[in-house]
């Protein structure tokens, strides 16, 4: 019954851009029949998820092909559950928001052909948590792969939005291919192609086919040094769509790579570690980037590379402790990860919304050239406000209650491990410190920068509340923020059932999740601390009050650039990341007794794409032009190229060259 | 747990911290050769702002209110997690010491924030330097708690430092010891005294806490005031439980025997402020991440 609600759903959204083909380009109708579909689609995805977390039994569902002798399944567990719900809900929500952000009468060129991206993208997210066969999987994985690529080039008149979607075009062919060598090495060591748990292989190979598996996966998710794609694709895309991106689509890499370690027999510690390791790197450089960004959706992309940092920290040291046969340190690592999984999806997604009203209300996304938008878009500020608090890990808010789960993980690790993984677990848990207290200060940063103070440019002086169909989502999103935080019990159930489906050994001997997380007490003193700033703001406040100029001792004509700068703000601690990040700086020199007007401006190329790949490319591509007679242009002369490759392939794996 | 000691720990929350205040001031003083302000001092200052009306900036929102009030409410809540005259504090749970860390956070996130509310550069300034400090005073936070961690074995902060640490400066006196140092920078830090930041120059650009309450007078000043002041006691009671293990006994003399060991504390304070100039801005952070290695060492002690 889920496995057919959640088919239903997919079917939904794939369909959701098809009714806007029949009306003008220009038509409202086709936005609202899209955002009504996704509507629908996320109804049955939610039923499909509550069926499974209430205990229903069910069977996956065999579709009519055969692959490889085998029937293609989907099926729906907890873990798909987890998965599917932001997966096919949050899309709804992006289309709720594009009705007033990217209105088909705005923008009738692209809004279309946008719908009918957004729709395909949802059905491929959907397909790939559900499928139970390689082959499903990966043709979920390639119709979402193509399906982002038309997302984020809609504004494709634009020379960096092509550029960005072309690297992402490369980097998600990469990471296919090596997905598609994970599943033939996959087939090679098992015989079959299923989805379901491998009794016995020999380790070399399932290590090998969970490397090969996890750069694919690891690709998509944007872990540092593989983030190349993410910040140029979230910055470049239409807001609610990098709210898609961010929210759902590279967490499919993560649900890979959960999934596939849940299929293998535990992995060596080193595994687990690994993943850990690359995970405190990713959460480090991630918001390190992100301090010296001055352009919001692009500080917010390098944000998502910091939370799927936090992410695979809780991956990792879940798995350790699954290697080791610690349930606890299991539990609460991957759960941790697995709720921050939902968590992120929630404030990211809210802070993408935001940005996206920023954007649309004065035009900009530089920071620099913002500011007092709290009092023309309180609504907005608000909203933001509560996304930055939650994204920074703080309570009252959800992200603290994940990033406990992930932290206690990481402490039950460091007291009850012995020697080198008790010393991973030691130098992990300040890691996860540095990158809180840079979280905040660089949300601090932004809050301050564009919410705070004045408009610091005519173009932010013009600014107005977002419509309401902006303002829905966003609501949706805050309100989740807040009741994950406050309740954080109200999820328990999905999380356990998540859990079980990674480990079906969890369900049997393991103690449950409500143990072992203090949930209880998070909620009371989650509670306690809103009662508590509400009670003395009320006292405070209780005075009343005159308005006047900001004192700023005593000086009496500030003008609104004399505001400090976010760039003045991040820059104390971009200095003290100068040997990781390689910031630009170009200044002209103050010189002479009377010096003219100087200029000083710091810009921070990405050190992996613009510092090593881009270079790289350019020598390959000169180092090849003499295969250039390669290239003649002719189709048939390409399908030559191919038959000619499938016959020495042959060849070779009968032996022949042997 | 009675409800008698949740009231006193409570009523020990609100009005011990200015007195601590008052202590340093009374130190400094008497190091100066001046005779100084009352001890209770700050107490009154906090009356008298709380009796004033209210001046607010025509460019500030609710989150300039939202400062002092958040201030307010992290300081008291973190204090209900640290056990003062007790051997446990009112709320205790595994995994406390994270909450206990991250409500200075929101504390901080929400004081710069209002400082931003503004749009006066002094103020971003103060912001900026609170943001980029105490980013690097959190994992000296984190490795110095972490050593009590492994000694202990437990996650709660009751019981890293309810009852028994007599014991452990009996066995690991050295690990202890250097992240006691650690902790104390930290406490120096986070709550901008010397050497980070003079909580007396108001009018200086060196400053750090007290530039970003500039704009804020009355009620809102007294609340920003009375975080601060929190803020300082806790994580002093947190440092002085683990430095003075409190005798066994009825709860009167535990109590006496904290009271005393802040006291302590608050003279220790105001004697490094008299005797110690202000850093340069730019050698703080060297400062900060060598309270982190301090504590690093500790936990290589310990580990191994």
């Amino acid at each position: 019954m889920s496995a057919a609600l959640a088919v239903a759903g997919i079917t939904l959204a794939a369909l959701s851009g098809f009714p806007g083909l029949a009306v003008r380009r220009d038509h409202p109708a086709g936005d609202r029949a899209a955002a009504l579909l996704l509507g629908l689609a996320a109804i049955c995805a939610a039923a499909a998820s509550a069926l499974v977390v209430s205990g229903t039994p069910d069977a996956p569902l065999a579709l009519p092909w055969l692959v490889l002798g085998e029937r293609v399944t989907v099926g729906v567990d907890g873990l798909s559950a987890f998965f599917l719900l932001p997966a096919l809900g949050f899309p709804f929500l992006a289309s709720v928001y594009s009705l007033a952000y990217y209105s088909a009468a705005d923008r009738p060129r692209s809004a279309r052909r946008l719908r009918l991206a957004l729709g395909f993208l949802t059905a491929g997210l959907g397909t790939v948590v559900i499928a139970r066969h390689g082959f499903a999987f990966l043709a979920g994985w390639e119709v979402m792969a193509l399906a982002a690529f038309f997302s984020i080039t809609a504004e494709d008149e634009r020379e960096e939005v092509r550029r960005a979607g072309f690297v992402y075009l490369a980097c998600t062919r990469a990471s296919t291919l090596a997905l598609i060598g994970a599943f033939a090495w996959l087939h090679a060591a098992t015989g079959r192609l299923t989805l379901d748990a491998v009794p016995e292989i020999e380790s070399a190979a399932s290590t090998a086919i969970f490397a090969l598996a996890g750069i694919g996966f690891a690709l998509k998710a944007g872990a540092v040094p593989l983030h190349l794609w993410l910040p140029g694709a979230h910055a470049n895309a239409p807001s609610h769509v990098s709210a898609v991106l961010s929210g759902v689509l590279i967490k499919v890499g993560i649900y890979g790579i959960v999934r596939f370690a849940s299929l293998l027999p535990p992995l060596p510690v080193a595994g687990g570690a690994g993943i850990l390791a690359l995970g405190a790197a990713s959460a480090v450089l991630g918001v390190a980037y992100a301090l010296g960004q001055h352009e919001l959706k692009r500080l917010l992309a390098y944000h998502s590379i910091e939370n799927i940092g936090i992410i695979l920290m809780g991956v990792g040291v879940g798995l350790v402790g699954r290697s080791l046969g610690y349930r606890e340190i299991e539990i609460l690592g991957l759960g941790g990860a697995l709720l921050h999984v939902w968590n992120h999806a929630l404030f990211k997604g809210l802070l993408f919304l935001a940005a996206g009203s920023v954007i649309h209300a004065t035009g900009t996304g530089e920071i620099d050239a913002l500011g007092g938008q709290a009092r023309r878009l309180p609504r907005t500020a608000l909203f933001f406000c509560v996304g930055a608090v939650a994204i920074c890990g703080l309570p009252p808010l959800n992200g603290f209650v994940s990033e406990l789960l992930v932290c206690l993980g990481l402490l039950h690790a460091s007291v009850s491990l012995h020697g080198s993984e008790r010393l991973i677990a030691v130098i992990a848990i300040p890691t996860l410190a540095l990158v809180g207290g840079l979280a905040a200060a660089c949300f601090a940063k932004v809050f301050g920068s564009v919410f705070l103070g004045e408009a610091r440019t005519p173009a932010a002086a013009s600014g107005h509340e977002a419509p309401r169909a902006m303002l829905w989502p966003m609501a949706a999103l805050a309100l989740a923020c807040i009741a994950i935080g406050v309740a954080p019990q109200l999820v328990l159930h999905s999380l356990g059932a998540a859990l079980h489906s990674f480990d079906p050994e969890l369900a049997a001997s393991g103690p449950a999740l409500a143990e072992v997380a203090p949930f209880g007490l998070v909620s009371a003193a989650a509670a306690a601390l809103l009662a508590g700033a509400a009670a003395v703001a009320a006292l405070v406040a209780r005075r009343p009050a005159r308005r006047g100029p900001t004192w700023d001792c005593g000086y009496a004509a500030p003008s609104p650039r004399m505001q400090y700068t976010a760039s003045s703000f991040a820059s104390g601690l971009v200095d003290l990341f100068r040997w990781a990040l390689w910031t630009e700086l170009h200044a002209t020199g103050i010189a002479g007794t009377f010096p003219g007007p100087a200029r000083l401006s710091t810009h921070l190329p990405d050190p992996v794409l613009d510092r090593m790949i881009l270079p790289a490319a350019r020598w390959l591509a000169r180092a090849s032009i003499w295969l250039r007679w390669l290239q003649r242009g002719h189709l048939h002369s390409y399908v030559l190229y191919i038959l000619i490759t499938v016959i020495v392939a042959l060849l070779v794996a009968r032996g022949e060259f042997r | 747990m009675t409800l008698l000691s949740v009231i006193a720990h409570l009523a020990a929350a609100f009005v011990l911290p200015p007195l601590l205040l008052g202590v340093i001031q009374r130190t400094k003083a008497r190091v100066a050769g001046r005779r100084g302000a009352p001890l209770l001092q700050p107490c009154y200052d906090l009356v008298k702002l709380f009796r004033k009306d209210r001046v607010l900036s025509r460019t500030t929102t609710w989150v300039f209110l939202a400062g002092p009030a958040v201030a307010v409410a992290t300081a008291t809540l973190a204090a209900l997690l640290v056990p003062f005259g007790e051997p446990a504090a009112p709320l205790a749970f595994q995994g406390d010491l994270v909450l206990y860390a991250y409500l200075f956070g929101l504390g901080r996130f929400f004081t710069i924030a209002a400082a931003l509310d503004t749009g006066s550069s002094f103020e971003g300034m103060g912001g900026a330097r609170e943001a980029t400090f105490s980013a690097l005073a959190e994992p000296a936070l984190f490795l110095a708690l972490l050593v009590l961690v492994s000694l202990r074995e437990d996650l709660s902060l009751s019981g890293l430092v309810g009852s028994g640490t007599g014991t452990l400066w009996a066995t690991a006196a050295a690990p202890m010891a250097l992240a006691c140092v650690g902790l104390f920078i930290v406490l120096l830090a986070e709550n901008s005294r010397i050497p980070f930041d003079d909580p007396t120059t108001h009018l200086e650009l060196t400053m750090i806490h007290e530039v970003m309450v500039l704009d804020h007078g009355g009620p809102l000043l007294g609340a920003a005031l009375l975080g601060a002041a929190q803020k300082l006691f806790v994580q002093g009671a947190l440092l002085v439980r683990i430095i003075v293990p409190l005798p066994d006994g009825p709860p009167l003399s535990s109590w006496a025997a904290f009271l005393a060991s802040m006291l302590a504390l608050g003279v220790g304070i105001g004697v490094v402020e008299s005797t110690m100039a202000r850093l340069r801005l730019r050698q703080i952070p060297m400062l900060l991440i060598a309270a982190s290695l301090l504590s690093a060492f500790g936990i290589v002690l310990v580990v191994r």
